[in-house]
């Protein structure tokens, strides 16, 4: 199953980047998205850490939220930038993470650092180190809104 | 149509160039290391992706916005990791970040609070 969505992926990456449709090159690739898939295997990267097929129903639902996340603290951290006295209070905090999977946790280290204002410094285990440019964004990442999400993002099966 | 779809992809990339604008004043005024890394990440996230949405507009429906989109979500994959590999190390080397506030050690002390 993971094997066939992995190269279904390629396949279509290598349709949608050559941009030319005739049989030489479509035949090219699929030798070449087979034989990187054969190569993932005996590699033995095949596994969900590499293709985590349980995540992509929840991809919509989760991106759109997080879109709208990176949109929100982009504009505060920009309002801080062009105050003319600065208002920062940084502060350094820890938080758990309570996401089940590797994937999960990645995840969810990487949507804090994207969201501008606060960034991940740290991972030991499931325990995150997290530097927030404002008092305020640590509380917001203390109170566990985006582990939550996450946890539902990876929940999905 | 084709007028408010330019009017939209104009405004999506003037106001990616204003928000890459102040990112980058940000990392001047900042005071240390790790808020300018804030600074920059407006730039990467925010900025460059409405920039690309933009330019996503212009090129219409087709190959090349299709292109433009695995641009992004390249940008959106390695720029965080990049970050914190620079946040680590920069924790690694003992660069001390300027706080107003350490609450490392929250988890630590005493009962575990849920949070």
């Amino acid at each position: 199953m993971r094997m066939i969505v992995l190269g279904i992926l390629l396949l279509c990456f290598w349709l949608a980047l050559s941009g030319h449709y005739t049989a030489f090159l479509i035949g090219c690739g699929i030798a070449v998205s087979s034989f990187a898939v054969l190569a993932s295997k005996r590699m033995k990267i095949d596994d969900d850490e590499a293709v985590p097929i349980a995540v992509i129903a929840g991809i919509p639902r989760y991106y759109s939220w997080l879109f709208w996340e990176i949109a929100k603290s982009a504009w505060n951290v920009a309002r801080i930038i062009v105050h003319p006295k600065l208002p920062i209070s940084p502060c350094m905090t820890v938080v758990d993470a309570s996401q089940k999977s590797a994937t999960g946790i990645a995840t969810y280290a990487n949507s804090i650092t994207l969201t501008p204002g606060t960034v991940t410094a740290g991972v030991k285990g499931k325990r995150l180190t997290v530097y927030a440019l404002t008092q305020e964004g640590a509380l917001n990442v203390e109170a566990g809104l985006m582990d939550q999400r996450v946890r539902r993002f990876e929940g999905r099966t | 149509m084709t007028m408010i779809v330019e009017l939209i992809s104009w405004l999506l990339m003037f106001s990616g160039s204003v928000f890459i604008v102040i990112g980058a004043i940000g990392m001047v005024r900042m005071p240390d290391l790790f808020s300018r890394m804030q600074a920059a990440s407006i730039i990467d996230t925010f900025g460059a992706g409405l920039l690309l949405a933009g330019f996503m507009l212009q090129a219409g429906f087709s190959l090349v916005s299709l292109k433009l989109l695995f641009l992004s979500a390249l940008l959106f994959y390695i720029g965080p990791v990049i970050s914190h590999a620079l946040a680590r190390a920069a924790l690694h080397e003992g660069v001390k970040p300027i706080l107003s506030k350490d609450r490392r050690g929250r988890l630590d002390a005493g009962k575990h609070k849920e949070g």
